[in-house]
Formats: structure tokens, sequence, C-alpha cells
């Protein structure tokens, strides 16, 4: 049995040790935003946060999660929607929609240490979530206004 | 002309045989009780198509497969507009393969051809029509008025003269609407024109884009049954023609939760060789699936490659008796013997997969008798007679639950998935979860196949194209399904060709003598089954025409804008979409500055039209592509797309805006990044490291032009991805002189062409 924080609660899972967070979140915890795309790290679709840090769950040991705070699509705006969530469906950016929990709690992340970043900086930080869609012009136009607004209501 | 499939006839007769093997088809559907979209207690649905709650939400059943093209909410736009309902209050729901929801005028759950908003605009509008006049009739009843005096709008029926209203949520909560509409009262009902909208063209909100915000959506993958076990399959060394051998267990028994490995006895003959780990958890599937030793017999196609296709596919083009005839015009031969130059080249396009970002899958089990799928798939109605097949049971028996799909993209018109999810249940009397691990799904795709295109063409002393020749050779994914009514008869009465596989060849530029031939490549039918790859055939046969027509234009010393205008001159048969399709790519030539801006050193623009995806179902595309190059290295760089699209009536132009810029980014993908080598009967392809879609990072400027009209709608989703990779060649050529005739297009090629 393990014992991992998920979006502020304490879940036990019994899984061993090597299984990837990713299918813990999926199956054992049928938290089902988190999505599986490659298996390999190749994609992001499986991108959550380990103490703030995106991480790719499928890269992940369940174990080296144990001790940290989990965050998944599902508990990233604190019950509030996040404000990238809302610049998402302001820019109307999800075509099939599989990866953008990714690429959400991708953007998060830059977000969340560089208030206002450039697109060559949203782009370098982005690069490894793959949209097959290829929303990538919206991803980018979504990320700014959120940052935007997050800066507006900081007031900085 | 490819023929628009009617599959009513087909399934008529409720069987065919798949995939040339002797396993009969069948379909049938049975309503299962809890299982069938009937409508509730208290809401009223006037056609199947939507039913109102008696909060006012109207849910709007879905027989599109819904993969990102908001083509769920286009179809709840498309009521709501005659239905005159609130769009806050518009819902979609996804039916299972009920044939109720059967496409009204392919006769089947199918999505694909960039069909769905021009083939079932008419049958959505006349539903929301018939609920508006339901609603006006019983609304009038209630206020006690005249009906006649009341019109509806924002889901209300308002009393014109007193201003005296009543709530759609009202009449419904109230039992007043109830009536349901006969085919030929629907029939009847006069429709809305193009100047009465008041919705379509307006760029609402997509329905389904919120649940994509969150994680709530819910894709197939996503499914969970109590009890269920987990299905990895074992899928062979080479794509087809596999064995299994032997299965030795030893090491997998160790894994925790292994339950069994099943070989699978595939009767449809969509797969060979397969086997599925079955365990507890789909980690030990993964873990037991690694441990298992399989045995195979590669089979027959173990030595093909790429380059034996493509030797085989020359053979057979240069054969005259190969093939049958898609378009025969004139006599192009005699025309080509006569002309003062003569121009031949050779196209190839690689193979390519799909890759939705979904791996497939499948969550199968049997309960009371009857078969329970859980996936998100394209063709329901086939893919539900697949199971059945593979099963051996009735096909009624069979309720296929319908998701959103990660990615469709033509991949999930296959029912491949499927048949290791129901005989993996079935062998441990279980549900299983079966999921294609990203090797898996990229190893089995059925992909687009590898294509070679030989063009023949004339041009008289003035530089007038007089005769063309165009031979396509190619394996044949749609004929794959063995359905007859996806098949176009031939023109020279020589059977039936797959035209999927031809259409575009058959463009809207006036030449006099002109033949097309599709021939057949049975090496490749068989070794590498393919199917059908967003755009499918415009995707390659536009890649050689608007190739050949610029290299036309340049042996003739004419602008290839110019020589493209002057081809399209809407003679004959080419009236009407020829001049829309000019006017189309002279958008993009204003818009790109082409010929009139200054370009740097080793730059280029080149442009190229099509009319994507049949003669029949045209959208007007023109595109230009700007590029630079570097004549050191063949090194090139994508700098700006422009492209506008005549679609005739928008749904929802942001949605529109939205498919435009997906396809046009896949266009250029397929044609810069992506290949799958088969080499020893297998795709060398695993993971998105080695199959590299693009990235962010290699993005180009984009700048779309949406032209409008009151035409029928037509599609949106796949046009953009055939124009991309010709435009880019040809800017190629006007930025350094090197001619490319393959795709994926290399800076090694660029380099060597440069050279010649």
């Amino acid at each position: 049995m393990l014992t991992l924080t998920v979006n502020g609660q304490a879940r036990q899972v019994d899984a061993d040790n090597d299984t990837p967070l990713l299918w813990v979140i999926r199956e054992h915890l049928q938290m089902t935003g988190t999505k599986f795309g490659c298996g390999a790290g190749l994609c992001g679709a499986c991108t959550v946060h380990l103490d703030g840090v995106a991480v790719r769950s499928c890269q992940t040991s369940a174990k080296d999660a144990v001790g940290k705070k989990i965050t998944t699509i599902e508990g990233l705006g604190n019950g509030q929607p996040h404000a990238l969530q809302v610049a998402w469906v302001a820019e109307q950016v999800p075509q099939c929609g599989y990866c953008q929990s990714g690429q959400i709690m991708q953007a998060a992340s830059l977000l969340a240490k560089n208030p206002d970043p450039t697109k060559q900086e949203i782009v370098d930080h982005m690069d490894g979530n793959l949209c097959r869609c290829m929303t990538y012009g919206r991803i980018q136009k979504a990320i700014i206004r959120a940052a935007a607004d997050m800066r507006a209501k900081s007031g900085s | 002309m490819t023929h628009i499939p009617d599959l009513k006839p087909n399934l008529g007769r409720r069987s065919f045989l798949v995939g040339g093997t002797a396993a009969g088809l069948a379909f049938g559907y049975v309503a299962v009780e809890g299982v069938s979209t009937a409508l509730a207690a208290g809401t009223f649905g006037p056609t199947s198509w939507y039913s109102i709650g008696p909060d006012g939400i109207v849910t709007v059943m879905v027989g599109k497969a819904e993969m990102g093209q908001h083509v769920s909410s286009a179809m709840a736009q498309i009521v709501a507009e005659e239905l005159e309902a609130d769009w806050s209050k518009m819902r979609i729901a996804l039916p299972d393969n009920d044939p109720k929801y059967n496409d009204p005028v392919l006769g089947a759950l199918i999505t694909g051809g960039s069909w769905s908003v021009r083939m079932n605009f008419d049958a959505m509008s006349r539903a929301g029509a018939a609920g508006r006049v339901t609603l006006i009739d019983a609304g009038a009843a209630m206020l006690g008025v005249p009906a006649g005096e009341c019109r509806a709008s924002n889901s209300q029926v308002i009393h014109s003269k007193t201003g005296k209203k009543v709530s759609y949520a009202k009449i419904v909560a109230d039992g007043k609407a109830s009536k349901v509409w006969t085919a030929d009262e629907l029939k009847a009902l006069k429709l809305k024109g193009p100047g009465q909208y008041t919705l379509i063209g307006q760029s609402v909100a997509q329905l389904d884009i919120p649940s994509k915000t969150n994680g709530t959506a819910k894709f197939g993958i996503d499914t969970m049954v109590p009890g269920m076990l987990y299905g990895k399959p074992v899928v062979p060394p080479v794509r087809y023609g596999a064995t299994v051998k032997a299965v030795d267990e030893s090491e997998a028994r160790k894994v925790k939760g292994y339950v069994k490995a099943v070989t699978l006895e595939d009767k449809t003959a969509t797969t060979t060789g397969w086997v599925v780990a079955v365990a507890s958890t789909y980690e030990g599937a993964k873990k037991a699936a690694a441990a298992l030793k399989i045995t195979y017999d590669n089979g027959p196609y173990a030595k093909v490659s790429d380059q034996t296709l493509i030797d085989e596919a020359k053979k057979l083009q240069a054969d005259p008796a190969s093939g049958q005839l898609f378009v025969s015009a004139g006599d192009p031969a005699t025309a080509i013997g006569g002309a003062a130059k003569v121009m031949e080249a050779e196209y190839l396009t690689s193979i390519n997969i799909h890759a939705p970002l979904e791996p497939m899958n499948a969550t199968a089990f049997e309960k009371d008798g009857v078969w329970h799928i859980h996936t998100g798939n394209q063709f329901a109605t086939r893919t539900g007679g697949i199971a059945a097949a593979a099963l051996g049971v009735d096909p009624k028996h069979v309720v296929l639950h319908q998701y959103f799909m990660g990615g469709g993209f033509g991949r999930r018109l296959d029912a491949d998935m499927v048949i290791p999810a129901v005989l993996a249940s079935k062998a441990v009397a279980k549900p299983v979860k079966l999921i294609y691990a990203r090797e898996d799904d990229m190893a089995m795709d059925f992909t687009r196949p590898l294509t070679y295109q030989k063009v023949k063409a004339g041009l008289d002393a003035d530089g007038k194209l007089v005769g063309l020749q165009h031979d396509v050779v190619c394996a044949w994914p749609t004929a794959r399904w063995g359905i007859p009514a996806f098949l176009t008869p031939a023109v020279d009465k020589k059977g039936a060709l797959d035209g999927f596989t031809v259409n575009g060849a058959d463009f809207w530029y006036t030449v006099p003598n002109h033949k097309v031939r599709a021939v057949l490549n049975e090496l490749a039918q068989k070794a590498t089954p393919s199917g059908q790859l967003r755009s499918v055939a415009p995707g390659w046969t536009f890649w050689a025409v608007e190739s050949m027509i610029d290299e036309l234009a340049h042996a003739a010393g004419k602008d290839p804008v110019d020589y493209r205008l002057a081809l399209l001159d809407g003679a004959g048969q080419n009236a009407g979409g020829a001049k829309k399709l000019a006017n189309a790519l002279r958008t993009v030539v204003g818009r790109s500055g082409y010929g009139a801006k200054t370009l740097p050193k080793n730059a280029g623009i080149g442009v190229a039209c099509v009319s994507s995806q049949e003669r029949a179902t045209a959208t007007w595309t023109a595109c230009t592509a700007q590029v630079e190059v570097n004549p050191a290295t063949g090194d090139f760089k994508v700098n700006r797309l422009t492209i506008a699209m005549d679609l005739g009536t928008v749904v929802n132009p942001n949605g529109v805006q939205a498919q435009i810029e997906g396809s046009i980014l896949w266009g250029m993908s397929l044609a810069l990044f992506e290949k799958a080598p088969l080499e020893n009967g297998a795709l060398q392809v695993s993971n998105f490291d080695g199959y590299t879609p693009m990235r962010m990072s290699q993005m180009p400027d984009l700048d779309i032009s949406i032209i409008s009209s009151n035409d029928p709608a037509s599609g949106c989703g796949e046009p953009g991805v055939t124009v991309v990779a010709p435009a880019i060649a040809n800017a190629i050529f006007n930025a350094c002189g090197a001619r490319v005739r393959s795709l994926p297009i290399t800076a090694e090629a660029v380099k060597k062409a440069m050279k010649a």
C-alpha cells in the first residue's frame, strides 16, 4: 500500500512501487482527466504537478510521488477554474481535447514562475507537449491571455 | 467523378464480404432496454434528433463522431437555428450504434469525408423547424392567441401584438408539446433562407470545449466497468500475415495479477498473429506482455519494404493492361504524341500513420446475452458488425457505446481495436479494458498508403496544356472494407475502382484530352492494410497535379498563377466551380504579396489550389507558401502559409477557422516531418521520437481567409491538408530552382535537386 497526496487528499493505493504514477492516477484512482499518450515522456499528455513542478506522470514511479503534493487537472484551480482554463475556453483552444489537460498543466507551471512570458519562452516551455490536432496557435494565445488576466488580478 | 456512397442498399442486404475474406459481415441492432436512447418521460422530441426537457434544455443526439471537429456543436447549431432555441440551452449527447441516428444521406453511422455538415444540414434544419412549429402551436394555445400571430425566439413563443410570451421550458413542463413528426411532414416544412439566419454564421461557443479543459470530457479510454480486467496487445513483428506458433507463459505467470494470454482467432482477418496479455491491472498486463515468449511464422510479407512496393508500383504502371479508368476525356496519347513539348514526372508519397493522441482502445463485456463495447469510433455501423463477426454472434446483440475521440483523422473508421477487446473478454468471461501501447498503435496503424504516381503531359507551341495522363498506383484503403457502395464504376467499364484513391485527379482545369487511371498495388494491399488518413486521395493526387501544373507553367515560360487562372476557364463541365477556385487563388495571391513583394535571396512563394474532397463536394481552397532555402545544405524553412477557402454556407466561422488551422498544419507536417518507413514487412515506427508530427516550435505564420456564400455548406476539416505540400514544393522551386517530387520533402532531396 502506498499513500499519495492527490489534490490535497491522502489516498491509499494498492500498487507496486514501480507502477507509473499515470496508471495509479488514471486506473487505480479513476481520475481520468490525466491522459495516456505515449508512455515514454514524449508527448506530455500525462503531465501533472509534483510539488508544483510539471512532470510526466508516465515517467514518474508511484514511489517517487510519495510524500509529494500531486496536482492533476481536476485539482488545478482549487475548486475554481484556473485562469488558464478560463482562457482555454475564451480562445476556443481544444479540438479533440485529449492533450489539453497536459497542455494546461504544463502551461500552469510556466505561469507560476513567469507571470509575463514572451512568445519564445512559451514555445520553449511548451514544445514537449504534442497536440496532434495542432492547436498550437490557440494554446499560445490562451497562455498570453491567462497571464494577462492573472497579472491584472494580482495588480502587478 | 467519385461516387458518393449510399449505404442503404448494402445495409438492406445486411451482408457483404469483410475485407475479401470469406467471413460475412452483417449489420443489425436491437434496442436494449436501458441502453438505447429512448426519450425520457416528460420531454418533447419531435424527431429522434433531439429532445427538450422540462427545464428547456435541448439535447441533440449526434450521430456524427466527435473527434475535435466540433461537429456535435455544428449539428446543435443547425437545429437551434430553426428551433429558435437559446444557445445556452443546447447540449449534445452521443448515441450508441442505433440506426435511428444514421447519417440521412449515407445511411450509416459513419463520419468522414468532410461531409457531415453538408449531408446533415437539411435533416437537422427540418428537425429544428418541426419543434418550433409544434411549440408555437402549443404556446399559442396556452396564451389563448392564434398560432399565426406568434413567433418563436430565444426558446420562447411570443405573441407579437401583445408581447405575451411563454418559454419552451414551461410548454414542455406542462406537457403541452408532444407531436412526433412523420418523414412526409418534415419534408413539407418550409425552411429559412440564408438571409434569415440569426445563429448560423455566428461563432457561438463550441459545446464540447468546456469539458475538454477540466478533465471531465469522457473518451473511450476513460471507461470504467466494475470488475474489469486489463488487456495489452502483443503485436507480431510484421504488419500483416503473421501467425502465432507458440506462446510461452512461464515468465508472464510470475507477474502479479496475471490472468492469461489470449491468442486471437480473428475470423474477420482484421488482425493476424495478435496475442492479448490479460491481467488485473494495466501495468500488470504490460509487464506480462513483455514477459510472454511468442514464436511466430512471419508469413508471406516479411520481406516487403518501401522499395519492394515502389518497384511493384512501377511495374504495374508500365503495364497498359493494369488498372481502370477514373477519367477519360478525348485522346491524350495522340494529343501528347503531337505536342510541341512533353513533360513526364513521377511523384511519390510515403506511408504515413494517424497517431491520434488517444491510443486505440476498447472496453468490452457481455451481459444478459448482449455484448457491450465502449470505444470512440467513426464507423459504428461497420465496427459493430466486425465485433459480431469476430465473436460469431448476431450483430443485433452488439451495442457500441460512443465517446469523444482523442483524435480520429480516419484512424477510428477502422474496427481493429474492438477485436482484441471482445475476444479477450470472451476468453476470460469478464469485462476487459484493452489499451494499445503507443508502440502497438503505431506499428499496427491502417496507414495512408505509399503512393506512386506518373503524370505525362503535352504542351502545344504556345505552352497550352493539350493532354494529360495521370496514373495513380497504391493500395486501395476503402476497397479493403469490401462495401460495394463505396466503390466507383470505372469509366472504361472494367468493373469498379476505389474512387477514394484518385479523387482530386478529376480536377477543374479545362484539359481537352485527359485520362486518369487507378491501379491497385495488390502487394501493398496485402502487406500493409491501409486506411483513410485525413483527406485521403486528394492528399496525394493534388501533390502530383499541383506540382505538375507548376512544372508545366515553368516549361511554358508562364507565371504559375497566370497559367492556373487560364486553365480555370469554367468551360463545359467546369462551369461554376472553376471560377470559385480561381477566386480563392486570387485571394491568396493578393494577401501573400506574390509577385509584388521583394523577397530575400533564396526565398520564394509557391502556389497551389485544390477542389478537395470530391468534385461533388468540393471546397475551393488555395494556398501560398513562403519559404527560405539554405542552398549550401538544402535546409529550408516555411515562414508563412496563406490560405483562402470558399466553403459556401459557414455555420460557425471560428470553428471553421480552427479546422483550417489544424488541417493546414497537418498538411505541412505530412509534407515535412512525417514518414513511416516499411522494412521487413514492418512499419519502422514505435513512438513520437521516431514518428514526429509538428511541434509548436515548427509552426509557421498563418494567414487564413474564409470565403462564405449562400451555397450549401461544404467541408473544412480536410481540404487544407491537401493544398500545402504542393505549395511548399513550388515555393522551394521558386526559391532555388530545386524540383522535389517525393513526400516528405527532405533537405537532402532539395540539395540533390539543386544540383540536378
